[in-house]
């Protein structure tokens, strides 16, 4: 047990989750291991959303254990803001808060800190995730595609989790920007040591960044380890994948 | 591995060594700041300050901050500044910190309240042009549909226009019926509770007869329309400019105002006079319901005196108000609609102004046609 929660960010087992009759995940398991950035791919539709959703709390499951950081995961969401920060695909920021407040907003709700130090931080965030200052008095209206989801990343990462959920991160970003993100993400991860949890399906984030990429089919994890080893596999669904036309061409062109 | 954070600090001649020891993380953060502010004093009276990091267990942004902050006093005025025993893990992180608030933006002066003010009045002013052109572009943009429809009769949005009618029409009639229903029998009411006592109760029908058919009959239907269908119109059309589908509409080479909003105006100035009509019936059997229970005055009697309190020209004076009513009504709430931006926040602010707007608007227009129709002798 001692060792398992050394070496595991999040332990899933035998996960069962469904919508009235329909089972989207089916006795799904998978380990993520502590500080390693690990890709989940899967059709659309197919539960990947699902998954991420489950083990943030926000799905209930019907059957199997979740471990988060060694602890098995209720129905209880409270002091989640400690344990992990999530990406959500939208960004999800409060529209009626500004940049800055959006970004206290954990740190007021769970530390007891001055108001001083509370921008600083925020400011301090803010310039880790590549805005400038100025950029602090906006509202998320007046932000573009790339800034929403930095702003978001910035608030997500407010409390320094162990764990962050990106759901979807490069999605609706230009390929630069995109390149931007995963860059960003990565030295962040090197910086503060987190675990990173990545919904995608940019293939360039697959291979750029991600340590691991698991494959979801059929409510199962079909396939899972280094990008390498994904494009060997010999599951139908894994080939089809990454072996489809687009995928080839795109990895034609980053070699 | 301490639990709790810890700074040490040694001064030694003039410098000063700080040992900063345990988890200097968020969840620690009001025991951090106690800690720096502990030792600012000592840090402004030394030449140098030397920081050792070898104890810290944990360390987050928060914490590395606040060393950084510490560090940045120091060297703010003139002294010698130097983190050792850095840990291979923290190095990173304590590397970024001291990347970040280099550059602080200048605190936006506050602005002096009096200016604030007119600024405020002028901008409402510009604004309230903006608002008169608006609505006279969209009065304008109707005609020129109607005048096409006229045209070709065949491209008017007949099943839209019918679904609109039932939507704010048919179903609206059970909510009007019960209100005006209650407006005339308090009326009613109070006449008989008033005028007792000059023994005028006869002359309560006549009060309600002229009340409800010339003024409240259409004034509380077009309220309560502005509410119901007006709201409904703005947040229609506000959601399906936020998701672009009136943009689409114009990239068919379709007028948004000839598919969406005529039959939506159309559809009100056709059902507020049905409407307003029902509701003044409606309010008169209030009235004569309160005249038969609490007045103790029969029916027969109240419609007698009804018939002669109230001549045709009453009723024309209502009827004649409403589809104007509708008019207004529909252009604020559609032209509000499509005033909508990217934000949900946007749209319920659009959806407020809409029924605050045409609410006033309706209520204006009223004393208008109040003036209007005295200096005609109506």
């Amino acid at each position: 047990m001692g060792e398992s929660q050394e070496q595991f960010a999040i332990r899933v087992r035998d996960l069962v989750v469904g919508f009235g009759r329909q089972t989207v995940l089916d006795h799904l398991s998978l380990d993520v291991r502590r500080g390693e950035i690990l890709g989940l791919v899967g059709a659309s539709g197919g539960g990947k959303s699902v998954l991420m959703r489950t083990i943030i709390g926000l799905i209930p499951r019907q059957g199997g254990t979740i471990e988060v950081t060694g602890r098995p995961i209720g129905g209880r969401t409270e002091g989640a803001a400690t344990t992990w920060g999530i990406l959500f695909q939208q960004g999800a920021l409060f529209s009626s808060l500004t940049v800055r407040q959006n970004i206290q907003f954990p740190l007021r709700e769970n530390l007891v800190l001055s108001q001083e130090l509370m921008d600083e931080i925020a400011i301090a965030k803010l310039e880790m995730v590549g805005l400038r200052a100025q950029d602090a008095d906006k509202y998320p209206a007046e932000l573009s595609g790339g800034m929403t989801k930095r702003v978001a990343l910035a608030r997500a990462l407010a409390l320094d989790p162990p764990i962050l959920f990106l759901d979807e991160p490069t999605s609706g970003l230009d390929p630069i920007a995109a390149g931007d993100f995963d860059a960003l993400i990565a030295t962040l991860q090197k910086t503060l040591g987190f675990t990173v949890f990545m919904v995608t399906h940019d293939l360039a984030s697959l291979t750029t960044v991600c340590d691991r990429v698991a494959a979801l089919a059929d409510g199962k994890i079909v396939a899972i380890g280094p990008m390498r080893d994904l494009l060997q596999s010999e599951h139908p669904w894994v080939r089809a994948y990454f072996h489809g036309k687009r995928s080839q061409m795109l990895q034609h062109e980053m070699r | 591995m301490n639990s709790e954070p810890l700074l040490l600090a040694t001064p030694s001649g003039e410098e000063l060594k700080l040992c900063p020891e345990g988890p200097w993380i968020a969840a620690n953060v009001s025991m951090l700041e106690t800690l720096s502010r502990s030792v600012g004093a000592d840090v402004d009276q030394s030449r140098a300050v030397t920081l050792d990091m070898s104890g810290v267990s944990a360390l987050d942004t928060l914490g590395a901050w606040v060393l950084e902050k510490l560090s940045r006093r120091a060297s703010s005025s003139g002294r010698s500044t130097e983190f050792i025993g850095v840990a291979d893990h923290f190095s990173g992180l304590m590397d970024e910190v001291r990347q970040v608030n280099r550059h602080t933006p200048l605190p936006t002066p506050a602005p002096n309240p009096v200016l604030l003010r007119l600024n405020d009045l002028g901008k409402s002013t510009v604004g309230a042009r903006e608002d008169i052109t608006i609505f006279l572009q969209m009065l304008g943009a109707l005609c020129m549909a109607v005048i096409g429809v006229l045209r070709r009769p065949r491209s008017l949005r007949l099943t839209s226009l019918i679904y609109q009618l039932y939507r704010i029409g048919w179903q609206a009639i059970p909510i009007v019926v019960l209100i005006t229903f209650l407006i005339g029998a308090i009326i009613a009411q109070q006449g008989f509770f008033h005028f007792r006592r000059f023994g005028a109760e006869s002359y309560t029908v006549d009060m309600v007869g002229i009340l409800v058919l010339r003024e409240l009959g259409v004034l509380i239907v077009a309220i309560m329309v502005a509410g119901r269908s007006g709201s409904a119109y703005t947040a229609e059309l506000g959601s399906m400019k936020m998701r672009e589908e009136i943009d689409a509409l114009s990239t068919m080479g379709l007028d948004p105002v000839h598919v969406l909003i005529l039959p939506r105006v159309a559809a009100l100035v056709i059902a507020l006079p049905i409407l307003a009509f029902i509701g003044s019936i409606a309010a008169l059997y209030g009235g004569g319901l309160v005249a038969q229970f609490y007045g103790g005055m029969a029916p027969a009697i109240y419609i007698a005196r009804l018939h002669e309190a109230i001549s045709v020209t009453h009723f024309e004076v209502g009827i004649l108000k409403a589809p104007f009513m509708a008019l207004v009504i529909g252009v604020v709430a559609c032209s509000e609609g499509l005033r909508v931006k990217g934000s949900a926040e946007s749209l319920g602010r659009q959806t407020t102004t809409s029924v605050v707007k045409s609410i006033f608007l309706v209520i204006v227009l009223d004393g208008m046609f109040a003036i209007f129709f005295a200096s005609i002798g109506m």
